[in-house]
């Protein structure tokens, strides 16, 4: 398979970021230094390229019907111009995909997909397409996304569009908005734990929503890269497909059971999720603060204070936002209190640490 | 000035008063990026050339760092345990460990600059 290159590409090249391949696509892991794109979502604004997730449509009269056997959640809660979090699910409760399902109507829904599940998902919709008077395309190639992210990010925005952002509530988005030239569609969602938007419009016109909103942010806002966007999306508590879920790793064990329906049963993995909810779940997400010296990463195995191994860490980082060690670990421990102590395997040593409650931005 | 010797792992060596300074290489501290941790060993500790002595983290990875040379870890920069983000302002200034040379031999079968030039210009 040939390496994709995002409408952005040139841009990247241009402002010399250091460029990577990340599901199939070069994408820029960061420009100037990972920590000061961090600090500048967190503080100012940053822009992300994230042209490379996937976007594909489902339209018809029981688009409805069939998301609902499809996705986790209850699509049918929300309005028009709202947006939804849940996920595709395996009979046996594994997770094809994390995703956010953006209503335009009742039979016009956008699925929002990671990049490297793309052709995964689609090739699971397909299966249970046929089923229903409905049609699923893949516009993944055809559709280039922005996301600007930050304190300040409304107000770059705000001076490029002829519309009220205030009007936009978190996970609400507005469609055909006048933007740079071209039509895009704005939701209030991101992937930082910062207030932000993400962008869509088509492929070709990405580039000059990009130069709008670089040059109306001036020195409040600076190009982000995959390498920031990992670490803040770490520390708003959210997690990654591939370390906190996956397809052996049920959300119910990452703490994401809100996102699963509770009055359904229609939706493919409804019965092991149910048997899960009912016999209870083995393995917990859990915080950590290293409180010796080192890094916890990916990986890593965890230990009990009998020295049993009990688990894995799923992300770990020297935060830059705290500036201590902190790691996400999914572990099989009947007592979970903060301040309890584990250890972790760190190359051929042990390192002391804490559990602490995983929302690591409400401790700041 | 003393001559700079250098590894494929990216680190450089220098002979000062009969110890040899190790340090990490700026393209390597350019690669990685802003650097958060860095694991040193003990002084007194016998190293092998190739053997790793430590790690360099940054905030994506952590990378081993190799002896360019066979002999004893006789100091280690204590200024990085508190302030690794030194070896991104100046990374041939801020050495890591200085160690004694056993056989300049294995001083030898490394590169000077311009080789190293050549060499990360290929990578």
């Amino acid at each position: 398979m040939s390496i994709k290159r995002t409408p952005l590409y040139d841009r990247h090249i241009q402002a010399g970021a250091r460029m990577t391949e990340y599901a199939g696509w070069q994408m820029p892991i960061m420009y100037t230094s990972l920590t000061d794109e961090h600090h500048a979502v967190r503080n100012k604004a940053g822009l992300f390229d994230v042209s490379h997730m996937g976007e594909i449509f489902i339209q018809g009269p029981q688009a409805e019907e069939y998301i609902n056997r499809i996705f986790s959640n209850d699509v049918a809660d929300i309005q028009d111009g709202a947006i939804i979090y849940g996920f595709l699910l395996y009979p046996d409760g594994g997770v094809v995909d994390d995703l956010l399902v953006y209503k335009v109507s009742d039979d016009y829904f956008i699925f929002v997909v990671n990049a490297a599940n793309t052709d995964k998902d689609y090739e699971w919709m397909m299966k249970y397409a046929g089923e229903y008077d409905v049609i699923v395309d893949n516009n993944s190639d055809a559709i280039g996304q922005v996301a600007i992210q930050g304190p300040m990010a409304e107000k770059i925005l705000q001076a490029l569009v002829p519309i009220d952002l205030t009007g936009i509530k978190p996970f609400h988005f507005v469609d055909d908005i006048p933007l740079a030239n071209t039509r895009a569609l704005i939701s209030r969602t991101g992937y930082t734990g910062e207030d932000g938007f993400e962008i869509y419009t088509p492929a070709e016109d990405i580039q000059k929503v990009w130069d709008a909103l670089i040059e109306e942010g001036g020195e409040n806002l600076q190009p982000a890269g995959l390498g920031c966007r990992d670490t803040l999306r770490f520390e708003a508590s959210m997690p990654l497909y591939g370390n906190e879920i996956g397809e052996e790793v049920s959300p119910l064990k990452a703490g994401l059971g809100y996102f699963i329906s509770k009055t359904r049963d229609n939706y493919i993995g409804a019965q092991a999720v149910k048997e899960m909810r009912n016999q209870g779940i083995e393995q917990h997400l859990i915080g950590l603060e290293i409180i010796g010296k080192g890094i916890a990463r990916t990986g890593y195995p965890v230990y009990d204070e009998d020295e049993n191994e009990i688990g894995v860490i799923t992300t770990g980082y020297m935060s830059p936002t705290l500036g201590k060690a902190i790691a996400n670990a999914r572990v099989s421990l009947s007592e979970r209190s903060p301040g309890q102590k584990v250890s972790i395997g760190v190359r051929n040593k042990r390192i002391p640490a804490m559990i602490v409650d995983r929302n690591y931005l409400k401790n700041k | 000035m003393n001559k700079v010797y250098y590894t494929k792992e990216h680190e450089w060596i220098k002979l000062q008063d009969g110890k040899g300074y190790v340090g990490l290489t700026d393209f390597a501290q350019d690669q990685l990026g802003d650097i958060v941790y860095v694991e040193l060993p003990e002084v007194g500790t016998e190293l092998e050339v190739g053997e790793a002595f430590g790690v360099v983290e940054s905030v994506k990875s952590a990378s081993d760092i190799f002896a360019p040379v066979s002999g004893e870890v006789v100091a280690v920069n204590e200024e990085l345990e508190d302030s690794p983000e030194l070896i991104n302002d100046d990374a041939m200034e801020n050495w890591l460990i200085q160690m004694s040379v056993e056989d300049e031999d294995d001083l030898e079968n490394l590169m000077d600059e311009e080789e190293y030039n050549d060499f990360i210009g290929e990578e």
